[in-house]
């Protein structure tokens, strides 16, 4: 396992925050873990329809003083 | 084309009629014991008896608000206290609309008891067993669950959770207003609340109808209006009245066309556009909504751009929301909040409107993406 690579979306508003993380999720191998930061409450609820939609799994998701910070693990295949 | 028909259709031309002739027949104070008055009040009257046979209730059970929210206001926050004794708890579903979610936060926090929401499936769909098990619970002053979502649709098992509330002497609110005038809402319920807007009649026209036996009392100054202080428009109230006769004798014909036609946008959406999420449940559900998300879009430039192209939608999205919240509905079911859009097909629409939908929306779907550059992600 790879260690989590960051995602900053701090202060980007949907559907940005989504946006970002797919990008570095294109360039990540399979089975990383990706973490997205996040200030928009719209991404607690996107980054896990996303992840739903591509085949990739929620492994932590945690807010705190209104940033969100939810890890997803990357699925295998090409579906980045 | 306007297929935002959800809580605000186009007013019915019956009902635009039925507006302008009692705007000169009962134009007066229906308070008053003359005889323009009285006729002002053989019309208000008139209307809420309409309503009572098209629910199935008595016209003393039927009351009419100022708004739907106030309808939903007043179901809570007088059930919780005339059943204060009881308990102040609130048992609603996590995708009841704001106002009921509010109401119920409201009386509970007041009252020391808690607003118990239940959670859905992905269809949106209440966990039925959860709603079972919070009624049956004790300190239960009253119960809340839609007929059908008019966000995205989904029927709600309200004969189930009405035999659960009754079981544990529970009221149970059903918040009709994505329904009524649209499919059957039978009798299973103890409060029913409307939206006079959704069904084609005027804005400015809730409905409520509290069968007798339910405890209640107003939580608010005496009025000669006892639950709805100030009484409502009487033109505005007839009009509600006949479009929802109208709504009613052409429902059966404008399922069958409008069910037909979403279903029709159900399969052609995620065909034509790529990475769709298509919302809500395919069977059980209203005929005329149809609600889905497109990933990587922004919902308020994808309903400003077919608004450019002359087509009128909804969104769930939380940019197209002054609260820059999404949709409380779309989060409790799991679905994608971005890039949302919310179709309510008007009773008059046609396949042609339908077909040229769908023709258009794959490019503009495509031209938004295209202008963040998010092809291939």
């Amino acid at each position: 396992m790879t260690d989590p690579l960051l995602v900053d979306a701090r202060g980007l508003r949907c559907p940005a925050p989504v946006i970002r993380l797919a990008r570095a999720a294109a360039a990540a191998e399979p089975g990383a873990e990706l973490t997205v930061l996040a200030t928009d409450p719209a991404a607690v609820h996107d980054v896990p329809a996303w992840a739903r939609m591509r085949g990739h799994a929620v492994v932590a998701s945690s807010g705190d003083d209104g940033v969100h910070a939810i890890t997803v693990r990357l699925g295998g295949g090409s579906a980045g | 084309m306007f297929l935002d028909a959800g809580g605000r259709a186009p007013l019915l031309p019956q009902a635009r009629a039925a507006f302008l002739e009692a705007v000169d027949q009962g134009w007066a104070d229906p308070r008053r014991l003359h005889a323009e008055g009285r006729r002002a009040r053989v019309l208000l009257d008139g209307a809420r008896e309409a309503i009572a046979a098209v629910v199935g209730a008595r016209t003393a059970e039927v009351e009419l608000a100022g708004s739907h929210v106030a309808a939903l206001h007043a179901a809570v926050l007088a059930v919780a206290r005339g059943r204060r004794r009881v308990g102040a708890d609130v048992v609603v579903s996590g995708v009841e609309r704001a106002a009921v979610l509010a109401a119920a936060e409201f009386v509970a926090a007041r009252g020391d008891g808690a607003r118990r929401t239940i959670g859905v499936d992905r269809a949106g769909r209440v966990d039925l067993a959860a709603f079972r098990a919070a009624v049956a619970r004790p300190g239960v002053a009253l119960a809340a669950l839609q007929h059908a979502n008019g966000e995205v649709g989904t029927l709600q098992p309200v004969d189930e959770a009405h035999e659960a509330a009754r079981a544990a002497g529970v009221p149970l609110l059903v918040d009709a207003g994505a329904s009524l005038g649209h499919v059957r809402v039978g009798a299973e319920w103890d409060l029913l609340a409307a939206d006079a807007g959704d069904w084609g009649g005027p804005a400015g026209i809730g409905v409520l109808v509290t069968r007798s036996g339910v405890r209640r009392a107003p939580d608010w100054p005496e009025d000669d209006d006892r639950w709805f202080p100030g009484g409502v428009s009487v033109p505005a109230a007839l009009a509600a009245a006949v479009a929802l006769q109208v709504a009613d004798t052409s429902r059966e014909r404008d399922d069958a066309v409008r069910r037909r036609l979403v279903d029709r946008l159900r399969a052609a959406v995620p065909a034509t556009v790529p990475d769709v999420d298509v919302v809500g449940d395919p069977d059980r559900r209203l005929p005329h909504v149809l609600t889905f998300s497109c990933l990587y879009v922004d919902g308020e430039a994808l309903v400003t751009a077919l608004d450019a192209r002359g087509f009128a939608v909804g969104s769930g999205s939380a940019c197209t929301s002054s609260a820059l919240e999404p949709s409380h509905v779309l989060a409790a079911m799991g679905a994608l909040t971005h890039g949302n859009v919310r179709i309510g097909l008007p009773p008059d629409v046609s396949a042609d409107d339908v077909e040229r939908f769908v023709a258009v929306l794959p490019e503009v779907v495509a031209d938004v993406r295209g202008a963040t550059g998010v092809q291939g992600l």
